[in-house]
């Protein structure tokens, strides 16, 4: 087919179709493989197929098909090949007319290239003219050129020339109208050229020119920071200057902060005015300068409430909120400021600009240091000062809110001046004022303590007086019941109960400091220290171990004597300290352990320690009462044994009435023990221990040991029986501690009594009728202090022997009869 | 070291008063006074034989009346002095007399011992010390290491001071020194003092110790307040001239310098009743005896206040090697006062108690039963204080 196309010269229809074979080719393909290519198919029997077998076909078709398949197949056939060849006829023309218009148009290029190369010729001779031409135009210009370039330059050199020339004069000008800025600009700008020429004459003179008038410049730059009338920003312009003057930083941070510190120390000196207690007028006159000078503090809370003030500290004319609060103000915020310009000025300025390089960032910071450390030295110095003298305890919020202010504020510094110790110093003096605190709490609550039982005193000293003056009349058992109930029923909880209010108001003052939104609670001694050694040992279990101690001391400072402090008293004392040890103590401690979520890292004093102290306490007041109690019995008794002449006394006819008064006394003691402690326990008395007992007791043992006394033939067992009663019998300790119950604590006040009277009637000589009226008297106290014992046979035992001690002392031992004795004792 | 047991000796009668014999040296000897109302009261003499443990007893009546204080001579064995009361006319006297013990009672008791209860010797009066504005005797005080010639009574808010002459059968009263003040006062008891030349008294009254300058019978210290209740009785230390001591009803012994009686340099609160007596041993007067009326008898080591602060300096030496170590162990502990022991042998009061004068380490306590118990420093503390 190719051969065919290349000998037929084609038309357009037909190169198409060749394009299109070629393209065939170069895949690979021929005419014959595109049945093969559609249908993908080796199928000897297909037509347009590339292994198409025409044998295989036919054979094929022959066995398949009928005839007149067969027929129509033919002429399909025949119809087909008929297209086809037509189609390649149309192909073979169509190429060969291309092929024809294709060598035409290479004849005609042919003869277009040979005319078109004469003319190439003609146009490089006529370049090669025109360079000729071009190097000779440029060859005649070039002089002129480099004229021209230098021009500019010369331009700018002069116009720089006509800058300095012109530059005393124009400092001049900026010099009159201020323009410091400008003018220090320009120096700045012809300094170094200044410098450089200096050699030559012309640039000496208006160097030195301009040295004379910034020297000037300079002079009043300084003149005007010095005058310091000018305002921070003006100042720290005027630094700015200065600086770039090369003036010394040293020199200017000196004088800055002595500028400020003049400045600050008048702000110190105002507080220092107010510390010190002035009269009235001028702290009017203060307020009013303080109005006019600080606006903003106006609206503060301690500002509106200048009279609670008054009430709270007494000593100064401002409360210390307000105080602080000037401080804050006036103080630490010019301070702040003073730090703000001067880091600005010296320390981060220099740093970025060419004076880093000289360390004055590290000169200026410390001098900054020193000079912050310095003024806040003397600033808390008056805070203190201003602390210490705030001494009344009413109200703590307003020193809490106070000291938190004035921490805020330091922190302030903080955060300008990282490395200072301001701060912590600062904390330092918070944490002072908060121990101070916690000591006047203590002291506070002391007081109060001692306070509340002078108040006890009072109440138990006032009925007395009349209860006195009516038993006097003969008739003071209601009043003495009276008063042993009154102020010991209300006495005891009132007194424990005001000493816990008491107690937990303080600790509510106290938890102000630990308060959330007080800043400085923040600080670890608050959240450790103060709330374990502060407020728990040394305010809540100092406190405690001091109501101890101070029971203990009425134990020993009442003296031997007896009489300076009320039985009631002491009596009372010992029951608050005995609740203290059962709940009170470990109530509180758990209280405060609560609030101020006491972290224990230091030791602290035991619940138990503390238990055992007011264990003691309660023990010894309860033994002293017991001692007191029955040495006033005692006493009563003895004056009655020891001032009557037993011998030549009369007939009995009544118990004596210092033997009612014993029995009344011991009953309101009863009672008044009652009101506080427990009864106790008491040996299960015998059946018959009212007055079966008593005459059992008189009649029969009694009457064998007068028996035996009055037997003259031995005196070997004038006591025998006695003695063997005694070898039988438990010794009695007569001051012995005692237990808190009631009964206890009755049964000690008699054997003390019992005893005494024992003792003292072995000092004397009775007469018959002495005697009967010891009978008469121990029968009657029989009949009614067997029921305040534990142990009925002990008051047996002692009045027993009383009377065996009588009847050995009496001269004539006639025993009265029990039934004459008991009438008596029934009458009386 | 087993310590002897208490000896204990029982009179018939109640008693109060006791004394050692002062003027024996070498017999242990120990005079008690009986109380009693209806018979005769007697002296009982008791002699203690240390090495048998034996007691000896001698009787002699003193018909005058019940005793309730008895002194003996510092010089003359035989003779002491008593304070008694006598019944006349349903009134009660207190007198005070010197007597002589018959000087046959040691011969006569020893031939016949159950005679000597039935069959006993009487004293023999030599004088009375009556004055009867001065009212009633308290007690009557020998001047100590005296020739018995000088005695001081208390009756009162009087104290007199007799001179004794012609052997003393006669009394007469040198001078006197009265008590003024409000109320009734009245001198419980007394002491005098042993230093100073002998011419300091101490007495008690109610709650106050007072001394006396004997050459001017004037005050010359108060110690107001000595004790919250009465004082019952003082002792002057033997060894260390301002120290006193003193006890009563609140149960306390206190132990004082005169040159400072704000305050009592040491106080024993180890009784739980009235104290009624208190001895400095005559020798180591760190040892304090007190008896009291809770039947108890304290023995105290007082070492803290005593002339022997320090203890006794030993020297190694002289110490056997078994002891050594021992030995040097307490010498080198601090030295502390304490109670060296209770005796717990009395049933009653214990009104009195004494030392004796021929041995230190032994000392006598009666109880108002009449019952006499001797007992001896533990044997322990005893070397302790001699090594």
């Amino acid at each position: 087919m190719d051969a065919e196309a290349v000998v037929s010269e084609d038309s357009c229809p037909d190169r198409k179709r060749r394009v299109h074979g070629m393209l065939k080719l170069y895949y690979g393909l021929n005419e014959e493989g595109k049945a093969e290519e559609e249908e993908q198919s080796l199928d000897p029997c297909d037509i347009n197929g590339p292994h198409f077998d025409p044998e295989h076909f036919l054979n094929k078709l022959r066995r398949e098909c009928s005839l007149a398949e067969l027929m129509d197949q033919e002429t399909c056939m025949v119809k087909q090949i008929r297209s086809l060849d037509s189609d390649m006829q149309t192909l073979v023309y169509e190429n060969y007319n291309k092929f024809i218009s294709a060598t035409d148009t290479i004849r005609k290029m042919k003869n277009d290239f040979k005319k078109m190369e004469d003319e190439m010729d003609c146009l490089s001779a006529n370049m090669s003219a025109i360079t000729d031409f071009s190097a000779r135009i440029s060859g005649t210009l070039q002089d002129q050129h480099a004229q021209i370039t230098s021009t500019p330059g010369v331009h700018t050199l002069l116009r720089k020339l006509q800058f300095l020339f012109e530059l005393p004069a124009r400092l001049n000008k900026c010099l009159e109208m201020q323009a410091y800025a400008q003018a220090v600009r320009s120096h700045r700008l012809a300094r170094c050229v200044l410098q450089q020429y200096s050699h030559l004459p012309s640039f000496k003179g208006i160097q030195d020119d301009c040295h004379a008038i910034m020297d000037k410049l300079a002079l009043e730059l300084r003149q005007k920071f010095r005058d310091g009338g000018s305002s921070a920003k003006d100042l720290s312009e005027c630094v700015e200057l200065l600086l770039q003057l090369d003036e010394p930083a040293e020199e200017l941070c000196d004088k800055f902060l002595s500028h400020a510190r003049s400045r600050l120390e008048s702000d110190l000196q105002g507080l220092e005015a107010e510390i010190r207690p002035y009269p009235s007028a001028s702290a009017v006159k203060d307020a009013s300068v303080r109005g006019l000078s600080s606006p903003a503090s106006t609206g503060s809370p301690a500002a509106s409430s200048p009279k609670a003030s008054a009430i709270f500290s007494p000593s100064s004319n401002t409360d210390i909120l307000e105080f602080i609060d000037r401080g804050c103000n006036e103080f630490v915020s010019s301070l702040c400021l003073v730090i703000t310009s001067y880091q600005e000025l010296f320390v981060s300025h220099a740093q970025t600009g060419e004076l880093a390089s000289k360390n004055i960032p590290q000169m200026a910071n410390a001098k900054l240091h020193a000079f912050v450390d310095d003024l806040a030295a003397r600033y808390f110095s008056l805070v203190e000062r201003r602390i210490q003298e705030e001494k009344g305890v009413g109200d703590n919020s307003l020193l809490v809110r106070a000291l938190d202010r004035f921490h805020r504020r330091l922190q302030a510094v903080t955060k300008l001046l990282p490395g200072s110790s301001v701060p912590s110093k600062g904390t330092e003096i918070v944490i002072r004022a908060a121990t101070e605190r916690v000591k006047q709490y203590l002291a506070a609550l002391q007081s109060f303590y001692m306070d509340s039982l002078t108040d006890v005193r009072q109440a138990l000293a006032t009925p007395r007086l009349s209860v006195a003056s009516a038993s006097v009349g003969g008739g003071g058992g209601a009043f003495w019941e009276r008063w042993s109930e009154q102020p010991a029923r209300a006495g005891s909880p009132s007194l424990s109960a005001s000493i816990l209010n008491q107690i937990k108001s303080v600790l509510a003052s106290v938890h102000l400091f630990t308060a959330k939104d007080i800043t400085f609670s923040n600080q670890p001694y608050f959240k450790g220290e103060f709330c374990s050694q502060g407020v728990r040992e040394s305010l809540v279990v100092s406190f405690i171990k001091f109501i101890c101690q101070s029971s203990r001391q009425f134990c020993e400072s009442s003296g031997d004597k007896g009489g300076s402090t009320p039985p009631a008293l002491l009596l009372l004392l010992s029951r608050l300290c005995l609740d203290y040890e059962t709940s009170t103590i470990s109530y509180i401690l758990t209280l405060t352990d609560e609030q101020f979520l006491v972290q224990h890292h230091s030791p602290v004093t035991p619940v138990t320690t503390l238990c055992t102290e007011a264990r003691e306490a309660a023990q010894k007041l309860l033994n002293h009462y017991v001692k007191v109690q029955g040495l006033i019995i005692s006493q009563m008794l003895r004056k009655s044994v020891e001032t009557r002449d037993w011998v030549n006394t009369i007939e009995p006819r009544n118990v004596r009435a210092v033997m009612k008064r014993v029995v009344e006394d011991t009953t309101s003691i009863d009672v008044q023990v009652g009101l506080l402690y427990e009864e106790g326990v008491r040996k299960a008395h015998s059946s018959d221990s009212s007055k079966r007992t008593f005459s059992v007791y008189s009649s029969s043992r009694q009457q064998v040991r007068y028996a035996a006394s009055y037997t003259p033939s031995v005196p070997m067992d004038t006591n025998l029986l006695s003695n063997i009663h005694k070898l039988f019998s438990e010794r009695i300790d007569i001051f012995s501690s005692v237990e808190f119950n009631k009964v206890s604590v009755m049964t000690g006040i008699i054997k003390i009594s019992l005893k005494t009277f024992l003792e003292c009637v072995r000092l004397r000589t009775f007469g018959r009728y002495g005697l009967q009226q010891i009978q008469v008297d121990c029968h009657y106290l029989q009949m009614y202090l067997w029921r305040f014992v534990s142990d009925e046979n002990l008051v047996h035992f002692l009045l027993d022997e009383i009377v065996g001690s009588s009847a050995h002392r009496c001269l004539d031992p006639a025993p009265m009869e029990q039934s004459v004795i008991e009438v008596i004792c029934e009458r009386g | 070291m087993e310590d002897d047991a208490p000896v204990i000796y029982g009179l018939e009668f109640q008693a109060r008063a006791l004394t050692a014999q002062t003027a024996e040296t070498d017999a242990i000897r120990f005079l008690v006074g009986t109380q009693s109302l209806k018979f005769d009261n007697q002296i009982h003499i008791i002699d203690f034989d240390d090495e048998n443990n034996i007691i000896n007893k001698n009787v002699l009546l003193h018909q005058a009346g019940e005793i309730w204080h008895i002194g003996a001579s510092p010089a003359d064995k035989a003779v002491l002095t008593t304070c008694y009361n006598k019944t006349s006319d349903s009134r009660v006297v207190s007198c005070a007399a010197v007597w002589r013990m018959p000087c046959d009672w040691e011969t006569g008791s020893n031939d016949s011992p159950d005679n000597s209860a039935h069959n006993p010797q009487t004293l023999e009066l030599l004088c009375h010390l009556d004055d009867s504005p001065h009212g009633n005797a308290a007690c009557v005080l020998w001047e100590p290491m005296g020739d018995g010639k000088r005695v001081i009574s208390l009756a009162d808010n009087h104290a007199l001071l007799w001179d004794l002459h012609e052997s003393s059968t006669q009394a007469k009263v040198s001078s006197t020194a009265t008590l003024e003040g409000k109320g009734q006062l009245k001198f419980t008891s007394g002491k005098w003092s042993p230093h100073h030349n002998c011419s300091q008294l101490a007495t008690a009254n109610d709650t106050a110790i007072r001394g006396w300058d004997l050459r001017t019978m004037s005050q010359i210290y108060c110690i107001e307040n000595a004790h919250g209740q009465l004082v019952r009785d003082l002792d002057f230390n033997p060894n260390r001239q301002y120290y006193l001591s003193s006890c009563g009803d609140d149960c306390k012994v206190k132990f004082w310098d005169v040159r400072n009686v704000q305050e009592p340099v040491k106080t024993l609160e180890e009784h739980s009743h009235w104290v009624w007596s208190v001895r400095y041993n005559h020798s180591h007067d760190q040892l304090v005896l007190t008896a009291s009326s809770d039947s108890r008898l304290i023995l105290s080591n007082m070492v803290s206040i005593s002339s022997e602060p320090f203890g006794h300096l030993v020297d190694d030496e002289e110490l056997s090697d078994g002891e050594d170590n021992h030995q040097e162990d307490k010498s080198k502990e601090p030295l502390k006062d304490s109670v060296v022991s209770t005796y717990e042998e009395h049933e009653d009061s214990v009104y009195a108690a004494e030392w004796s004068s021929a041995d230190p380490w032994l000392f006598a306590s009666l109880s108002y039963d009449g019952r006499l118990v001797i007992n001896r420093v533990p044997r322990a503390l005893k070397y302790h204080i001699l090594l």
